[in-house]
């Protein structure tokens, strides 16, 4: 009885925030909460990534009554997760692109245009179309940027011909492209980031991604990865898969053993590093990062590149009333993943709510997983629990960690499986 | 603009009650202790607990007791799993009974996998013969307090079967063991997938 009443509510709350959505649309532009109630107001939401799309649902079940836009210059979004393995050959593209219908039936406002600025001190935005609009409260959520001007040789057009493949779309076609035509015994060299940058363990299940297309298409090649830092996420767990499937094939060379980057030749497809020059035949540059473009732009980022935040709330020490959530912000020792942006999403939809109704911030839990693949039937993860403490997000003092090393074969195979279960849910979650 | 302050338990409770009482629209439910802390959980085993697949399972709907003994034996490393250890530690005794109870609340919907549907149909009686009197409704009854069967993911619980036939997981039952072993020997592998078969199929 008591579980038929309680879906029977959700139910009708849902037919509720779908009846709401006609308003909105005008009222936002206009950016009053006109609608005179508490609780109710303007929310914009900027970017429809894993941060920002979750965020908007969120924040529409939390209060049904507000005015949620979510500005997103893309009809579809393509996830990085997953984008290294259409690279190794066994993925398509459609199973990682995602869309904005269900957003607007669950009563967001959708729109698909570019924000041009943000003026924090009027509340209001301008879009790259000319339009403004005002808020009560934004969420940024922008991704990273890519920082061109550190290493030589390379510029905003290298991703042209030394793809980075670390945005996904036309980015991880490229590079999964120029694998698929290196020549017989050739070399995949990837530069790997310093830290911080989104995804810690991208870069390396990427590798084991290549490894296995070249495994069975190129068995002669090679995969020369030089660091740009000294340790890597789940280290010991990844060198001890590449070993164990790969044999020789890869070579990781850290950061002091010569690793670090001098210059890139690009036309002529030269690594000069202390390690020595290397004429590879495909170069995957992945360059140093910092937080999205409009991040920067609007003043939300301190000398680390990254938005400092209340890390209860996620609102911006810099600029009231914006909140900054996934990779663009500075959360602790949460890594910047997709998983984090979404549970970052929720805290800061719930405290926002909350603080637009004059009600106390609270403090939930945070979680972030990252499952990578070595093989497609070979994955690790990493996890972790955070709590709110003392002004900081804090990891839960016992738990979490990385896949035990030495694992059976059998349960690598699982949590490969698992790996796509994640994947399932969290989409659903996030676009569903 | 910096609030750091970490709101007592019963702050929370001021928190509620204070809701209960605006017309903003708030949906106060969702700030409820428990279901704040099971939205940790959303990412891996779906919205409201119903996994989308493909084995990850769906803990929507299961009983209080199954839950409370699921969370502290993860907690504790004594049941096998490749991931819960790790973050069930991060949780209280007082969080997981909160998460029980929003866990309880949720409903359990079966998800239909592929299957063989005339191996379904030995499985049915499979299960009808060997473990229907503890897992009742084709285990899609939380009162069993024993988990879900119909409807649960199919490589989730090939792994369960087989924790349990190692000897990596202890029954709780010994009749458990009894029933499974006894099919295991007069059906073996073919009837083990039967069985899952049956469970695939999401029918009661
Ligand atoms: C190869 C790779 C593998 C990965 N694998 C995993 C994984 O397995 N698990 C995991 O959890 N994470 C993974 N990640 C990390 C994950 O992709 C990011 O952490 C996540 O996308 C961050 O979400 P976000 O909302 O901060 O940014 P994004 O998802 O990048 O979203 C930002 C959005 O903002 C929009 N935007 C930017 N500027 C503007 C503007 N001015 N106006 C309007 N819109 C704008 C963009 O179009 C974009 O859609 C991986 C990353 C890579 C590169
Ligand atoms: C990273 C993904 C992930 C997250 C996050 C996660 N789980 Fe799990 N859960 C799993 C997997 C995988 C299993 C299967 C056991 C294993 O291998 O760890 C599982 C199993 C379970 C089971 C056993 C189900 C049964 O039928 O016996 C319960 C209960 C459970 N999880 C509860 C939770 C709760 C509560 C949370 C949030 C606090 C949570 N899980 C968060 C992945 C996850
Ligand atoms: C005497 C009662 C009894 C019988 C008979 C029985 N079970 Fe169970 N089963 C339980 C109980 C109780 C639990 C949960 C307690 C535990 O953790 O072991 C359980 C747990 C399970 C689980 C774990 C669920 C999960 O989510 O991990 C599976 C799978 C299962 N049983 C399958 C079977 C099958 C298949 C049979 C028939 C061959 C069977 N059981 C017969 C009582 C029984």
């Amino acid at each position: 009885m008591k579980n038929v009443f309680s879906k029977l509510t959700r139910r009708q709350m849902i037919q509720l925030a779908a009846a709401g959505i006609a308003a909105p649309a005008a009222l936002a532009l206009t950016g009053c909460s006109t609608t005179g109630r508490k609780g109710a107001g303007n929310v914009v939401v900027i970017g429809g990534g894993f941060g920002g799309s979750a965020a908007a649902k969120y924040l529409k079940r939390y209060n049904p009554e507000l005015n949620v836009t979510l500005i997103e210059p893309n009809k579809e979004y393509i996830t990085c997760p997953g984008s290294n393995w259409v690279i190794g050959g066994f993925h398509e593209m459609k199973q990682i692109t995602h869309n904005y219908n269900a957003a607007k039936k669950n009563g967001i406002n959708v729109m698909h245009e570019t924000v041009a600025s943000v003026d924090p001190d009027k509340q209001v935005i301008k879009l790259a179309s000319g339009k403004t609009m005002a808020y009560d409260k934004l969420v940024v959520s922008p991704g990273i940027d890519f920082k061109w001007d550190v290493h030589a040789g390379v510029d905003e057009n290298t991703e042209k011909f030394l793809p980075h493949a670390y945005k996904a779309g036309d980015q991880t076609l490229l590079l999964r492209d120029q694998l698929q035509s290196m020549r017989q015994g050739g070399t995949f060299a990837m530069v790997a980031p310093p830290n911080p940058f989104r995804c810690p363990p991208g870069p390396y299940e990427r590798v084991g991604m290549v490894a296995h297309y070249l495994k069975q298409n190129n068995p002669t090649a090679k995969i020369l990865i030089l660091d740009q830092k000294n340790a890597f996420s789940k280290q010991g767990l990844f060198v001890e898969g590449w070993e164990l499937n790969y044999g020789q094939m890869i070579e990781h060379v850290k950061l002091d053993d010569g690793g670090k980057l001098r210059s890139i030749d690009v036309k002529n497809k030269t690594i000069d590093a202390d390690y020595g020059k290397v004429k590879a035949d495909v170069i995957n540059y992945i360059p140093p990062q910092k937080a999205g473009k409009l991040a920067v732009a609007t003043g939300l980022t301190n000398e680390s590149g990254y938005c400092p935040i209340n890390q209860q709330t996620f609102e911006s020490t810099i600029h009231k009333n914006i909140h900054v959530i996934g990779d663009a912000c500075i959360a602790g020792p949460m890594p910047k993943s997709g998983h984090s942006a979404t549970s970052q999403a929720r805290s800061c939809a719930a405290n926002i709510v909350l603080a637009m109704a004059g009600q106390e911030p609270i403090s939930a839990k945070n979680v972030n997983t990252c499952y990578s693949l070595v093989t497609p039937d070979y994955a690790i993860s990493v996890a972790a629990i955070y709590d709110f403490q003392d002004g900081k997000i804090v990891s839960v003092p016992g738990s979490g960690g990385v896949s035990p090393m030495g694992a059976a074969p059998d349960v690598r195979k699982m949590e490969a499986i698992y790996t796509q279960g994640w994947y399932n849910s969290i989409a659903d979650e996030v676009w569903g | 603009m910096k609030n750091t302050k970490k709101p007592s338990l019963k702050k929370w409770m001021g928190v509620l009650l204070a809701g209960g009482m605006m017309a903003s629209g708030i949906a106060q439910a969702e700030f409820d202790r428990g279901t704040m802390l099971a939205n940790t959980c959303v990412g891996c085993h779906g919205i409201n607990g119903i996994s989308d697949g493909p084995a990850i399972p769906s803990i929507g709907g299961m009983s209080e007791q199954y839950f409370i003994d699921s969370m502290k034996e993860f907690r504790a490393g004594e049941r096998p799993n490749t991931i819960m250890t790790r973050l069930a530690k991060a949780y209280t005794d007082q969080d997981i009974a909160d998460m029980a109870k929003y866990f309880a609340k949720q409903k359990y919907v079966q998800v239909e996998q592929p299957h063989d549907p005339r191996a379904a149909q030995l499985g049915q009686r499979l299960h009808n013969s060997f473990c229907d009197r503890c897992h009742d409704a084709a285990g899609t009854n939380p009162e069993d307090d024993s988990g879900f069967l119909s409807g649960q993911m199919r490589a989730y619980l090939e792994y369960s079967l087989q924790d349990y036939m190692s000897g990596d997981r202890e029954y709780k039952e010994s009749r458990m063991k009894r029933e499974l072993e006894s099919m295991m020997n007069r059906h073996g592998d073919a009837g083990l997938q039967q069985l899952l078969d049956y469970y695939a199929s999401g029918k009661e």
